[in-house]
Order: structure tokens, then sequence, then C-alpha cells
């Protein structure tokens, strides 16, 4: 009835997993209480869960890979913490067997439920705002791609308390992950969350891509398109074609384990080394799939802040489009050391380095765009400019492995965990939060408090160095990555300053949660009217913030770049209509809901192997499939006095606004008048 | 939604019975062909599997052509475009994978 599940694969023997299980699961129990008590289920379920609206799901996206980066800081810290003690003598707190899973599990979290998520939530929110449209081009599949990222990420969750998470890290180690090998259920977990989200994934690539190809408002041509939709639909590309290559290798792993096949073994014809190549021919364009839309959201930062418009927009495309197809070129520069011939690694080298001249390009650019500029030190110039001095480090360690010769000193040591969170914190996670407190007045009509952003900023800068700088010197020394103990006493002081440097960035993620607490409860005065929070100069910034359900009463037409910059210039910004016209949205679908329910059933089935369960729950994800299918999805029309009542209050609340800006300002003068007299 | 007013109907003008007629011929000649390579003997190995070669790749152009409507008209450049792309990935990816997997053992001899 249950398969391989028994009460004995819920460690209750582990102090340290039963703590964290303990504190989640009341801290569960606590929050569903609380909407119980509150009645808001059905507000839940209406507004939210079932909701098509790309704002609403960018924003339930955004909660997911906050509460996910927290589990997986949580992982980091333990990490840290044990391999700071455990030196010589001292084995630590963590058995090996626990630590392997560990670092699985950060890695697998931060990639692929953290950053993907993240960033998905932003062009979720962002990128119809920008070209001017109403929605995603296929708003249910968009829930449904939602889901399916919630059911992985809810794999997750269970593998903590339920069996154990993979020993093989995040991506997997041939031949260790075969079942000869690993006959546990910790490579299942793994396998099945990442083959869930990644099907999700894949959905909302082609959703962006038909988005963006098809639904801009006229006059946008693609040259006139912002740099965040750019990167999103070259990031969108590459999903579209690098993680089918992952799925399929997902799908033979899985036959491997399952049905006794021999993709990746050692023996009967298996070839480990084919698991490497897959894995990578997806792993490589997947680090430019969250990376170029965060170098999309520094763009747009740096030219709104900096009151100017983006140096050489076009070399800037150009760089995002030459990126996108190099980064299919470069994968085996991840295993250099595989002992290919020298025509294979020179080739690959060759294309690796080839990826630092349109980055560089890139920040040459941005560095260009803020020139002369009249910047403004906002939070998310901070983070921006964090980017850019951390990222160049970050960019040279790269260049430099790439020679392959020097890869081969340095590959599986620290050094290469260093250079990669090099990349990936201040180049896509900086990106996130950038775009995070830029675009927060646009998702909740109201700013994030700026001095609590800033110290989150140096929380997360100070911490991110001290704890990778030292890496790089003890990867220099020889300290091979994923060690749960290490004999070589001299690396002890490197790894004790790194657990340092983690504490500071957890100071950071608790200036994040202020930040948002308190702006939260001064959202009065932190409150933006008229949906131009920033002087900003693109489309999402002429609508109300947040926008209205349906984004643009009147589909706006582009004539330059800058769109909404124009429109200022000239004058023809924030029309107010006299007559508006009717206008049809879809409907809110409870298919996303159902489908990712029972894709969660399936995993969970097919890892224990209850098989009644997997094939109900399939029969019901095909069946779901086929009645949303043949339901005729027509929408409902939103009536133009409803749009016109809608419309009219913004701009009562824009006039409200500008008049006690207006007395604001005067009362201040009558005090420096009176101060004046006194004196 | 504004689906309907944002997505051209795609080849709605190519779909006359003619395409399909002219695709489907196609299909089955080049389908015979590769049936002839494998049962005719007295072919050479090596010319058959080439000759095999050629025919699935015309076979792959006459579904693209024919059945999927592809062609050089505006509402298919988008298709074209994605098509011509994946063909330059599949190069890349196929491509790489036998040349990293065939001199995967060549410093062991």
């Amino acid at each position: 009835m249950l398969g391989k599940l028994s009460w004995s694969d819920i460690p209750l023997h582990d102090p340290i997993i039963m703590g964290a299980l303990g504190s989640s699961t009341i801290g569960a129990i606590a929050l569903l209480g609380l909407v119980t008590y509150k009645k808001w289920w059905g507000y839940l379920w209406n507004e939210w869960f079932t909701t098509v609206d790309h704002k609403k799901i960018g924003i339930m996206y955004i909660i997911l890979a906050g509460v996910m980066m927290l589990r997986g800081f949580a992982d980091a810290v333990m990490m840290r913490a044990q391999q700071a003690i455990a030196a010589g003598g001292n084995e630590g707190y963590l058995t090996s067997h626990h630590f392997d899973q560990v670092f699985g599990a950060h890695g697998t979290i931060m990639i692929i439920f953290v950053a993907m998520p993240f960033i998905i939530g932003l062009m979720n929110i962002i990128v119809p705002l920008q070209i001017g449209a109403r929605d995603v081009a296929f708003p249910v599949m968009n829930s449904v791609s939602f889901y399916l990222t919630v059911a992985g990420a809810g794999l997750m969750m269970i593998s903590l308390g339920v069996g154990e998470f993979a020993n093989t890290g995040w991506t997997g180690l041939a031949p260790l992950f075969e079942k000869e090998f690993n006959p546990g259920v910790g490579v299942d977990y793994w396998a099945w969350a990442f083959q869930l989200s990644g099907m999700g994934t894949l959905l909302g690539g082609i959703n962006f891509v038909v988005t963006i190809l098809k639904m801009r408002a006229p006059g946008m041509s693609l040259m006139k398109m912002p740099l965040f939709t750019w990167t999103s639909l070259t990031s969108s590309v590459l999903i579209i074609f690098s993680f089918p290559v992952i799925t399929g290798a997902l799908t033979l792993l899985t036959l491997d384990r399952y049905l006794g096949m021999h993709f990746f073994t050692n023996d009967m014809g298996g070839n480990m080394m084919m698991w490497n190549n897959l894995f990578w021919m997806w792993g490589h364009p997947e680090v430019y799939i969250v990376i170029l839309p965060a170098f999309g959201i520094f763009s747009e930062v740096v030219a709104t802040f900096s009151s100017k418009r983006l140096f050489a927009y076009k070399s800037l495309v150009w760089a995002t489009a030459v990126i996108m197809i190099l980064s299919f070129t470069v994968w085996l520069h991840h295993f250099f050391t595989m002992g290919n011939t020298v025509n294979v690694n020179v080739f690959f080298g060759i294309t690796t380095m080839l990826i630092a001249i349109p980055t560089g390009v890139k920040v040459y650019d941005w560095l260009f765009t803020m020139y002369r500029g009249r910047i403004r030190f906002t939070s998310p110039m901070y983070w921006t400019l964090g980017f850019l001095t951390a990222f160049v480090i970050g960019g040279m360690t790269g260049v430099l492995m790439a020679i392959p010769g020097a890869d081969y000193v340095v590959h599986n040591s620290v050094f290469l965990v260093a250079h990669y969170h090099n990349m990936l914190i201040p180049g896509a996670l900086f990106g996130y939060f950038a775009g995070f407190s830029y675009w927060f007045p646009k998702m909740f009509g109201f700013k994030l408090d700026e001095k609590w952003g800033k110290r989150a900023f140096w929380g997360w800068m100070i911490g991110f160095l001290v704890a990778f700088m030292p890496l790089y010197a003890v990867g220099f020394m020889g300290m091979p990555r994923r060690a749960a103990h290490y004999d070589d006493l001299s690396w002890q002081p490197y790894m004790i300053t790194a657990a340092i440097g983690t504490a500071i960035v957890g100071l950071g993620i608790a200036c994040q949660v202020i930040q948002i607490v308190v702006s939260i409860r001064k959202r009065e005065s932190l409150v933006d009217a008229t949906g131009d929070a920033w002087d900003g100069r693109t489309l999402e910034w002429a609508t109300a913030s947040p926008p209205a359900e349906y984004n643009f009463a009147v589909v706006p037409v582009v004539g330059d770049l800058d769109a909404f910059w124009e429109m200022k210039e000239n004058g023809t910004a924030y029309k107010h209509y006299p007559v508006y016209a009717d206008i049809q949205m879809p409907k809110n679908q409870p298919y996303g809901v159902i489908i990712g329910g029972l894709a969660l059933a399936f995993g969970f089935a097919m890892i224990w192997y209850i098989w009644w369960l997997a094939i109900a729950s399939l029969i019901g994800i095909i069946a779901t499939i086929i009645i949303s299918g043949s339901n005729d999805n027509d929408g409902y029309l939103i009536p133009a006095s409803e749009v016109k009542r809608v419309e009219d209050l913004r701009f009562d609340r824009m006039k409200q606004a500008a008049k006690e800006e207006e007395n604001e300002k005067s009362s201040k003068e009558e005090v420096y008048e009176y101060s004046d007299k006194n004196n | 939604m504004s689906n309907h007013t944002h997505t051209e109907v795609a080849g709605a003008a190519h779909t006359g019975v003619k395409s399909y007629i002219i695709g489907f011929v196609l299909a089955v000649a080049f389908t015979l062909i590769s049936f002839a390579f494998v049962m005719m003997e007295e072919v050479p190995k090596k010319v058959a599997f080439i000759g095999l070669s050629i025919a699935a790749l015309m076979q792959m152009l006459v579904h693209l052509r024919y059945f999927l409507h592809l062609d050089r008209s505006k509402a298919q450049r988008w298709n074209v475009v994605f098509i011509a792309f994946t063909a330059v990935l599949v190069f890349i990816f196929v491509g790489g994978t036998i040349w990293v997997m065939v001199t995967l053992n060549s410093r062991m001899m």
C-alpha cells in the first residue's frame, strides 16, 4: 500500500533533522491556523491560488523563492559551521553522510528553487508591463508552470523529514547516483524535484518567448524593447533549448534506477562521462538563464538612476545575443579533467574565454551610462555598484579557469566554489535584489525602506567578501570542495573566516526581513500614488502602482526605446481619457493547483514506489489537461464603466498626492520663514 | 483573452488539399527509397547509410514544408528562425557529444 515507506524512514534519532523538521512543521501549522482563524481561505483561493494574473503569479514565485532561500541559507550555515570546526582530530557535528546531503540540498535549492523562481517571478511581473501587454500569452499555462515548481519545492521540503536527500551533490555524481551504490530514496528525491520544476520552467520559457514576440504594444520593434525584456527573451530561449536536455538526462537516469538500464553505469556499455556531458549541456546555459535577466535589471536600474539613456543600447542587445549562443558551446569546461585530447580542451577553453568579451562590453556600457549622469544612490543602485565591483573579480577567476592547464590545478577545489559563488551572488542574486527593491513599488504601491535596504546591502556585500575570498586562497592551498572533514590544520583559519562571513550575510538577510516589516508598517509614508516611483524610463512606470488587473486601460503606442520617458518629455504621459473601451481578461482557473498537487503526489509516489498512487495521479494529470483544454475559456469582460471608475480613482489619488506634496512644501517654507524671523 | 487579437492564424492560406497530397506523395516516396536502400542487397552498406541519412533529412524537410506549412511568409518568420536555431543547436549538441565521446579514451592508448 505504501511502497517502501515505513515509520523507520523518519529520522527520529537525529536531533538536528528533527529540530529543523519540528520548527518548520510548527511554523507551517501556525500559518495554516492563522489563515483558518482569520477565514482567509476563500480569499486566498479566489484571489491568489487560482489566479492567472501574471502579476500575482509573479509575486507568489518571489514568495516561494524567499522561503526557499531561508532553507538554502540554513544549509549554507550548517556547511560553514561544520568546515570551521571539523579539522584534525575534531570530526565536527555532522556525519559525512549528512554533510553530503546538505551540500546537495543547498545547491539544488539555491539554483532550482531560489534563483529560478525569483527571476521567473520578476519576469512575470515586469515583462508584460514593459511591453504594454495585458497578460502573458498563455495565462493558465503560467499558473501550471508555477505549481509544478511548487511541487518540486514541496518534494525538497518533504525530503527533510521523510527519508533522505541525495548525497551526490546538486549536479549528480555518476556513477555514484546509480541504484547499485545509492539504493536509498535520496537520489530519487533530487531527480523528481528537479524533473517537476524543470517541466514547469520549460512551459514558462515557451510562454515568455511567445509573449515577447507576439504581444508587444504597437510601435515597439525588437530594437525598442527595454533591456530587461531582451534579456528575458534570451533567457527564455535558453530555457526552451536547454531544459529538454536535462529532462532527457534525468529520464535516462530514472530508467537506470527504476528499470535496471545502463546509461550512466560503469559496466554493460554505460558511460558515466555521458552524464557529465548531458548535465552540463543544460547546466552551462542554465547559468546564463539565471544571470542574463539580472544583467537586464542592472541595465534598467543604471539608466533610471543615472537619469540617462542606456549607453550603447545596441551593443548591449548584441552582447546579450552573443552570450546566449556562446553559452551553448562551452559545457565541457566543467570537466576538462576527464582527460580528453588537447584539441577538445583547447576548443572549449577558447569558447569559454570568448564569453568574457560580450560580458566585458556590458560592464563598460553600464559604467559609461553612469559617466556624467546625475546618479541617485538608492538601494537598487547600491546592489548594482556592488555587483560591478565584485563580479569583475569572479569573471577574472573564470577566465583563469578557462585555461585547461590551470583548471587541472584548481578543479574540484574550493577555488571553484569561490568562483561560482562570486558569479552567482553578485551577478544573479544582487541583480534580483536590485530588481526587487526597484520594482517593489510597482508590485505593491509603496517603496521599500531605504535605510534597511542599504544595511542589507552592506551585510550581503561584506559578508560575501569575507565568506568567499578566503576560499580562493584555501583553494590554491589544495582544499577540495565538499569535504566533511580535513586534516590540514593550516586551512582552518580560512574556514573560520568564511564562517564569520556567512554570519555577516545572515545579518544582511535579517536586515531584508526587517526592511519588509518596517516598510509595511510605514507604508503610508512610503506610498507612491503616481505609479512612477523613480522617475522611470520604460513602460511599466506608465501605469498605476500596483497596476489594475488589465495593466493598461488603453494600450500605449511606443515611439522610442525609453517609451515612458519620451511620453513625459512630449507631455503625453498620464493621459486621462474621458471614454474607455471594454476589456477582455482571462478567468481564474483551478487547473494549475490541481496539476501541481497531482504532480507532487506523483513524484512522492515514484520516490517511494507507491505504484497505485503514481498511476492514479498520472491519470489525474492527463485528465486535467484534457478537461482544461476542452474548456472554452473565453474569459470575461470588464465593462468600460468599470475601467473608467478604476482610472478615475487613480487620477484622483494622483491629484490628491500632488496637492499634499504642495502643501507640505509650502508648510515647510512657512516654518523656515518663521524661524528666520525668530533669528 | 487578447490571444484573439495578437496571434495570426498561422499558415491558414496554405492548408489546401493540394499541398497535403504533394506532401503525402513525397513522404511515401522517401519512405520507399529508404526501404529500397535496406532491402536491395546489392547496394553497399556505406552507400545505403548515406542514402538513408539523406532520405531521412528530406523526409523532415517535406514534413516541415507541406505538413507544418513552414515557408518564407511573414507569419512564419519566427517559426523558421526557431527551426533554424534548433538545427544549429542539434548540430552543436549531437556533433559535440560525438566528438567528446569518441575521443574520450584517446589518451589511454
